[in-house]
C-alpha cells in the first residue's frame, strides 16, 4: 500500500519536473509538496493524466504555523473516483504574496478559496470573486489565524435607542481562561496504538493498586 | 436577455424565508421571471467550530461534530472519531462497529426523510411533511434510548460509542424496520405519480456527470447525475465490508431522480439496518485502553488507577501522535471528511470540517442560471442544504 502510494508520488515528480518538492506518505495517505510556479501545472496534471485522473477536488484549507517564515500551508484534498484514491497538494506561502487560483482547474475551487481567504487571508490571483464568505459583512481579521484571540474584538447587541444592531468591543464578563493540562506525566503522552497481542504466560501480571 | 437601458431586477431571497432552509440570503440578478445570476450570501449561522476545536481537547470537540448537520448528528461525530482513532492507531471493536453503522443508517433515514418531505413542502405537498416528523420522531426516541440525547448525542467517539445499547433496544429497532418501509411506500404514493411533483422537479437543474465532479458534488447529487459512486462502497469504513447493499443512481440528473435516489437509499438503509441486527456481534463497545476509554464505573470505586485514569482523561485527555488525516465518511448528505492535524498535544492543531453541502451550495448559480424563479426554490430543496455544516 504505502509502497504504491511512493511509485505514485514518484510518478508525479517525473511528470512534473522541479515542482514537486517533496512526497510524503504516513498513515496511508500520500502528499505532494509543490512550489507556487508549479501548483497549477501539478493540479492540471493529476486532473487529465490516464492514470490519475483527480477529477475531484474535494477541499482546500490551509493551516497556520506562525513560527515558520511562510506560515501558512494552503492544502488541497484531490479524489480520483476512477482510480479509487486520493491525494493531497500542499503548498507553503506567507500572507502576502499570492498563490495561484485553482479555480481554473476545479470550478469548485471558487468558494473553498473564499473561505481560506476569509479565515487566513491568504491571497489568490485571479480569483474571480474574492470576497469574504463566512464571516460578517465589514469583518476585520482572519479569525483561524493562530494570533486571532477565541473571543475576537467586536461583539454585537441590539440598542434600544439606535433601534438597530451595534458593534461594540468585546467586553468579558469574566477573564478568558486557557488551562494549561500538560502533564509532565508519561503515561498520557505516548497512548498503546493497536491493541499488543496477548503476552505469554511469562510476563509478569502488572499490579493493579 | 434584457433590452438595451433595463436594469435587470436584483431580488432578496432570504434570509428569513421558509424555503432558504435556514439563513440562506440569496441575491438574484432577475430577467423577468429567469434568474440571470444567483450569488448565494452564507455564514449567517457562522459560529467558528473549527477555531473553538482548536481549544478543545479531543474528547470535548466531539460535541461540535453534532451541531453540524444536526439533521443526522451521528454521522458527523463519525468522521471526526474515525480520523482520531486513525491517528491513534487503533480501531473500535467489531460490536462497536455494527453500533455505529446502525445508527449511521439511522441518520440516513432521518436526514432523507426530512430532506424529501421538506422538497415535498418547498414545491406545494404539506401532507408528507407530517407523516415523515411522525417517523422522524421514533428513530429520535432510538437516539434517546442509546445516548440520552435526542439529536446532540455526543455518542460515537473516539475508541467506539459511548455506552452499549440498553436491553429490549434492538427487538424495537427490529420491528421499527417491519413497519417503516410501508411508510416509504405510503411517501411515494404521495410524490412519485403525482403530477403537480413531477412537473415541479423533472428536467429541473439537470447536471452532468463531469459538472457534478467539477463542481465537487458528493451523494445523492452525484448518484443522481448517474454515477455509482459510494464511499461505504468504494472505501469501506467499519464493517461496512461485511454488508450487502446496492447504490442507486439517476439517470438524468435532475431534481426528479436525486429524490428518487433518496428514496431508494431509505429502502437500502432498512436492508443494511436489518442486517446489522442479525449480525450484531457481542462483546466491548469501547477500546479496552484505559489511556484513551474511561474506566467502568464500579471500577473507580475500588481502583486507584481507574480513578487516576478517569481524572486524566476528563482534565488533560490523551495526546494524539501529529500527524494528519483527512477521513472521509459518506454522510447523507454526500462526503463528510474531517482534515485532522495533530501536533502531538491533547489538542487538535487544525481541524478542518469539509461539509458536502458547502460544495453543493456553490453550484448554485451554475445551477440556476436561466431556470424560473420558482425552480429556484426546487433546486436549493433537492440539494439537501443544512445550515450548520455549510456555515459551520
Amino acid at each position: 500500500m504505502n509502497q504504491a502510494l511512493h511509485d505514485f508520488g514518484d510518478y508525479v515528480a517525473t511528470a512534473v519536473p522541479r515542482h514537486v518538492l517533496s512526497i510524503e506518505v504516513a498513515t496511508d495517505e500520500l502528499a505532494v509538496r509543490v512550489d507556487r510556479e508549479g501548483l497549477l501545472r501539478v493540479l492540471t496534471f493529476l486532473r487529465d493524466d490516464q492514470n490519475s485522473q483527480f477529477k475531484q477536488l474535494m477541499d482546500v484549507t490551509a493551516v497556520d504555523h506562525p513560527d515558520r517564515e511562510e506560515r501558512f500551508d494552503i492544502v488541497y484534498n484531490l479524489l480520483s473516483p476512477k482510480q479509487n484514491q486520493r491525494i493531497r497538494v500542499k503548498l507553503a506561502t506567507d500572507d502576502s504574496t499570492p498563490v495561484p487560483t485553482a479555480s481554473g482547474v476545479f470550478r469548485s475551487a471558487t468558494w473553498f478559496e473564499r473561505e481560506v481567504w476569509d479565515l487566513f487571508g491568504v491571497v489568490f490571483s485571479d480569483h474571480p470573486d474574492l470576497r469574504r464568505i463566512l464571516t460578517d459583512y465589514g469583518f476585520e481579521g482572519h479569525p483561524l489565524r493562530k494570533d486571532f484571540p477565541l473571543t475576537g474584538y467586536v461583539e454585537v447587541r441590539y440598542d434600544e435607542d439606535q433601534k438597530r444592531v451595534i458593534y461594540e468591543p468585546v467586553k468579558l464578563q469574566q477573564e478568558f481562561r486557557t488551562f494549561d493540562f500538560m502533564s509532565p506525566w508519561e503515561g498520557m503522552l505516548q497512548p498503546r496504538g493497536p491493541e499488543p497481542a496477548p503476552e505469554s504466560d511469562t510476563a509478569p501480571a502488572e499490579e493493579k493498586g | 436577455m434584457a433590452e438595451p437601458g433595463v436594469k435587470p431586477l436584483t431580488l432578496n431571497f432570504g434570509p428569513q424565508h421558509p424555503a432558504a432552509h435556514g439563513v440562506l440570503r440569496l441575491v438574484l440578478d432577475m430577467d423577468g421571471e429567469i434568474i440571470e445570476r444567483a450569488d448565494p450570501h452564507i455564514g449567517l449561522l457562522h459560529r467558528g467550530t473549527e477555531k473553538l476545536i482548536e481549544y478543545k481537547t479531543y474528547l470535548q470537540a466531539v460535541p461540535y461534530f453534532d451541531r453540524l448537520d444536526y439533521v443526522a448528528p451521528m454521522n458527523q461525530e463519525h468522521a471526526f472519531a474515525l480520523a482520531v482513532e486513525k491517528l491513534l492507531g487503533i480501531t473500535a471493536p467489531p460490536r462497536a462497529q455494527y453500533i455505529r453503522v446502525l445508527y449511521c443508517e439511522i441518520g440516513r433515514l432521518l436526514n432523507h426523510l426530512l430532506n424529501i418531505a421538506a422538497y415535498a413542502l418547498d414545491i406545494g405537498a404539506i401532507t408528507p411533511f407530517f407523516w415523515a416528523f411522525e417517523e422522524r420522531e421514533k428513530m429520535m426516541e432510538f437516539y434517546e434510548r442509546a445516548s440520552g440525547a435526542r439529536m446532540h448525542a455526543a455518542y460515537f467517539r473516539p475508541g467506539g460509542v459511548h455506552q452499549d445499547l440498553p436491553a429490549g433496544l434492538i427487538e424495537d429497532i427490529g420491528r421499527f424496520c417491519d413497519t417503516f418501509p410501508r411508510h416509504v411506500d405510503h411517501l411515494e404514493e404521495l410524490l412519485t405519480e403525482n403530477r403537480i411533483f413531477r412537473q415541479r422537479s423533472v428536467d429541473i437543474g439537470i447536471v452532468s456527470i463531469e459538472d457534478a465532479l467539477d463542481w465537487g458534488f458528493t451523494g445523492p447529487m452525484l448518484r443522481g447525475s448517474g454515477m455509482a459512486w459510494d464511499l461505504r462502497k468504494a472505501q469501506p469504513y467499519e464493517c461496512y465490508e461485511a454488508l450487502e447493499f446496492d447504490i442507486p443512481v439517476g439517470k438524468n440528473g435532475d431534481c426528479f431522480d436525486r429524490y428518487l435516489v433518496r428514496v431508494e437509499e431509505m429502502r437500502q438503509s432498512i436492508h443494511i439496518m436489518r442486517q446489522c441486527l442479525e449480525q450484531m456481534p457481542a462483546g466491548p463497545v469501547v477500546v479496552q485502553d484505559h489511556k484513551l476509554t474511561p474506566p467502568r464505573r464500579a471500577e473507580m470505586k475500588t481502583s486507584m488507577e481507574a480513578l487516576i485514569h478517569h481524572f486524566k482523561l476528563y482534565t488533560e485527555g490523551y495526546h494524539v501522535p501529529a500527524g494528519e488525516t483527512y477521513t472521509a465518511v459518506e454522510a447523507p448528505k454526500g462526503e463528510f471528511a474531517v482534515y485532522l492535524v495533530a501536533d502531538g498535544t491533547n489538542r487538535p492543531y487544525r481541524c478542518k470540517i469539509r461539509a458536502p453541502g458547502f460544495a453543493h451550495l456553490a453550484a448554485m448559480d451554475f445551477m440556476c442560471r436561466g431556470h424560473m424563479l420558482a425552480d429556484s426554490v426546487a433546486i436549493l430543496g433537492s440539494m439537501d442544504i443544512v445550515f450548520g455544516e455549510v456555515d459551520r
